[in-house]
């Protein structure tokens, strides 16, 4: 049964899942990290943090399951991938670290509670900008040769990388703005309110910025996105980035609690589902396909058997506790 | 070539501090999730209300420890990748999964069971909340089972076939988790966790029977981890016997580095008890040695003949002076751990387990003994490894990435710094709450602490009145 379907094409959707999930869901609690100076000490930055405490642990664990998942099932990619972004991989680990341990340690020390403060906004900062570099070198391409990296240390730095690097801070930010107009009342909902409007302009800015620049980077992507007929197709993204922009700004100024946030995440799906046009079926972008960096069927099938039985659990048991903790998030209690 | 060699030499360093660091934790976290389910067992069998407050003691030490093992497992699992590239490429499809049921087995226990640990007691009842620490406990032991199968599989490979690219694929999945050395690693390190714990919990109640000998809690807590210590450390005297015999099985030049033996000795090898290895010279310089022991403890013979490095080739030697210094660390430490236990089992026959001075002094001494004996078991079994990543069939010089070496350096300096700033902050936090005593109607984890190790916490257990409240 199992060799009907082709596992390395299911397995990609499961680690493309991983990954966005990994991006929306620890997205907007590194959004309120990066917000965190604009918000006031004491009940304004208390209430923001409580409000991701008890979820962005088990966010987080959506990055180590992609970089499992893809050293299991695609130790090619995961070969290539990891040196040549090296620099912005060991800077987004040492600043999830910072994050980390900011959220117990600025409780257990008041003492010092502004450093641990500073810690989460700048671990959570670094962390933002890292994953936008990675994804951003990534798409402009990098030097293979024979199964590994063959270019410097640097060359993950462009301007393109930096482009992709700001518009993921302004984008998470935004996650984390209208996380907090969903579940804040009071002045901490209104200031979230007016940074959501800038935040949203700024990401819909950049995403329109890379959006148009990448086609240029390689002939590949722009085979994908514009020739006949699947032009029809992929038109669809960008008006659909239009609409959900448009419903976006309109549901703000009309005052809207959740639909903010859920335009928010349907914004990253549909650029999410732009990069898959993009890059599919490679996983380093014009250098290797999915085919080629996959790992024998033995591997994918054995991986399967547990990951089939885990993730959907996982995944019912995140779904439960995110429909438990819905609602306003309260200084004095939980409602 | 010179430049290869340095990042190659930095690219090592820095996945022993990482590692070295990040073993500490867990090797705690094991130990104490198993102490946590005794005590709550214990709590509901006898009623006794010692047994909870102790409980809730530990917890509190143990959410900051996992903590910390989380944040340092986070870097272990992209490190493959970024500093040993062409070993990731390699050995993925075989060790790939391995780790992934690892990260799996881990997530499922975090998301699932760990937030009632901590919160749940007042929300699901006691025999729920027992459940949920014994599944913490079976959790922590099921990473433990999953890292030490990739462990062991690098150390004694077999079950797998070498394909086209020159990758590693699996052949027998069976034969590769349970390969030859990992029942024994498996055993070997998860009673070192226990003995780690044991020292922990046995210095925590030492240092306040020294300030209070009438303390209850700390007698308690004393007693128990005397109680593990004697029954534990002889037998992980034993199981590390057995380990060292696969080894010399499997690993014979690993051996000889323990050892320090250089050269063969055909009718009866001695113990080298000290001296210092030089490697250069190929041996032991002022060597202190009991003759024909050797081959008693490993051949169980007086007579038998061992093999020396000058069978092996010079370019598989490991670096002798770490392996066999690591190793006599190791043992010596073993040793004072038999001794501690011995010493407070004629303490107890004589009725003064709490009140002799002295043994609370040794035992407090020993508090850090067990982490410094994970680590330099650690060192013996990797460097022993070496010159290899995958032993006799990958060479570590042949796995690293293309990599320059200042890169390598900015990240080492990166890393060393981060980690002493963060984890220095955590210890100083956990020996904080050490130093208080234990005491009648322990409370638990505060209930408006955001504990990051709560996972994804179930609202079941964290009360709508007092959950969430600022961290003030």
């Amino acid at each position: 049964m199992l060799t009907d379907i082709d596992l390395t094409v299911v397995w990609a959707l499961i680690i493309a899942f991983a990954v966005f999930a990994y991006i929306v869901m620890d997205g907007f609690d590194l959004g309120i990290g990066i917000l965190f100076p604009a918000f006031r000490p004491g009940h304004e930055r208390d209430t923001a943090m409580n409000s991701i405490a008890p979820v962005w642990d088990g966010n987080e664990t959506w990055l180590v399951l992609g970089g499992g998942g893809l050293f299991a099932v695609f130790p090619l990619a995961y070969a290539v991938i990891m040196p040549a972004l090296y620099a912005p991989i060991i800077a987004m680990l040492l600043g999830l670290i910072f994050r980390g341990v900011a959220f117990e340690f600025r409780w257990r020390d008041p003492r010092h509670r502004a450093l641990w403060d500073a810690a989460f906004t700048g671990g959570s900062v670094v962390a933002a900008l890292a994953q936008g570099i990675t994804l951003g070198a990534l798409l402009q391409g990098i030097k293979v040769e024979g199964r590994g990296y063959a270019g410097g240390w640097w060359d993950w730095l462009t301007p393109f990388s930096l482009l992709v690097g700001l518009g993921i801070l302004c984008g998470y930010a935004l996650l984390g703005a209208t996380w907090l107009v969903m579940r804040t009342e009071g002045s901490l909902q209104e200031r979230s309110r007016v940074f959501s409007l800038w935040l949203g302009a700024a990401t819909v800015a950049a995403i329109a910025a890379v959006s148009a620049a990448t086609p240029f980077l390689e002939g590949k992507y722009w085979e994908r996105w514009f020739s006949m007929p699947s032009v029809l197709l992929t038109a669809q993204v960008p008006l659909l980035v239009a609409a959900a922009s448009f419903l976006f700004f309109r549901s703000l100024r009309q005052g809207g609690e959740r639909t903010p946030f859920l335009l928010a995440l349907g914004l990253f799906l549909l650029s999410f589902i732009g990069l898959g046009i993009s890059i599919f079926p490679d996983v380093v972008p014009g250098r290797i396909t999915i085919w080629e960096a996959a790992a024998p069927h033995s591997s994918q099938v054995f991986l399967l058997v547990g990951a089939s039985v885990l993730i959907p659990v996982i995944l019912i048991y995140t779904a439960y506790s995110y429909w438990v903790f819905r609602g306003k998030v309260g200084v004095t209690g939980y409602h | 070539m010179l430049a290869n060699v340095d990042a190659l030499l930095l690219a090592r360093c820095q996945f022993g501090f990482t590692v070295a660091f990040h073993i500490v934790f867990p090797a705690f976290s094991i130990g104490l999730a198993s102490y946590l389910a005794v005590l709550e067992g214990l709590w509901l069998a006898t009623g006794r209300q010692v047994f909870i407050d102790l409980f809730h003691y530990w917890i509190k030490i143990f959410a900051i420890a996992f903590a910390m093992g989380v944040v340092s497992g986070l870097v272990m699992s992209y490190q493959f990748g970024t500093n040993w590239s062409v070993y990731a490429d390699k050995t993925g499809p075989v060790l790939g999964p391995l780790m992934a049921y690892e990260v799996l087995s881990a997530f499922f226990l975090e998301a699932g069971f760990l937030g009632v640990m901590l919160f749940g007691m007042s929300k699901v009842g006691p025999r729920l909340h027992f459940l949920a620490t014994l599944m913490v406990a079976i959790g922590t032991f099921f990473s433990a089972f999953w890292i030490l199968s990739v462990n062991s599989w690098m150390q004694t490979p077999q079950g797998h076939a070498v394909n086209a690219a020159g990758q590693f694929v699996p052949a027998d999945w069976w034969a590769i988790i349970f390969n030859p050395s990992f029942p024994y690693r498996l055993v070997h390190m998860v009673l070192a966790a226990y003995l780690t714990t044991a020292l922990v919990v046995g210095a925590v109640g030492a240092w306040h029977l020294l300030r209070n000998r009438t303390n209850g809690g700390a007698r308690t807590m004393f007693s128990m981890a005397m109680w593990m210590l004697a029954v534990v450390a002889p037998i992980q005297i034993l199981a590390g016997d057995a380990h060292g015999l696969n080894t010399l099985e499997h690993q014979p030049t690993k051996v000889m580095a323990m050892e320090g033996h250089f050269e063969s000795h055909p009718d009866g090898a001695p113990l080298i008890l000290f001296g210092l290895p030089d490697q250069e010279a190929g041996t032991v310089r002022y060597a202190v040695e009991v003759p024909k022991l050797s081959s008693l403890i490993l051949k169980h013979g007086l007579n038998e003949p061992l093999k020396g490095l000058d069978t092996v080739p010079r370019e598989n030697w490991p670096p002798v002076p770490v392996v066999f210094w690591s190793f006599r660390v190791m043992v010596s430490l073993g040793m004072l751990m038999l001794l501690l236990g011995c010493l407070s089992l004629l303490a107890r026959f004589k009725g003064r387990l709490y009140q002799w001075a002295p043994l609370h002094r040794f035992a407090l001494a020993m508090g850090p003994a067990g982490f410094v004996a994970v680590v330099a078991g650690w060192i013996t079994t990797e460097v022993g490894r070496q010159p290899f990543t995958v032993y006799g069939l990958l060479r570590t010089a042949e796995s690293a990435s293309p990599l320059q070496a200042p890169a390598v350096a900015a990240s080492l300096t990166a890393f060393v710094l981060v980690y002493f700033a963060v984890f220095g902050m955590g210890i100083l936090y956990i020996l904080h709450l050490m130093a208080k005593s234990p005491h009648r109607d322990e409370a638990g984890l505060e209930p408006g602490a955001p504990i990051r190790t709560a996972g994804i916490t179930p609202a079941s257990s964290i009360g709508s009145d007092h959950a969430l409240r600022p961290a003030e």
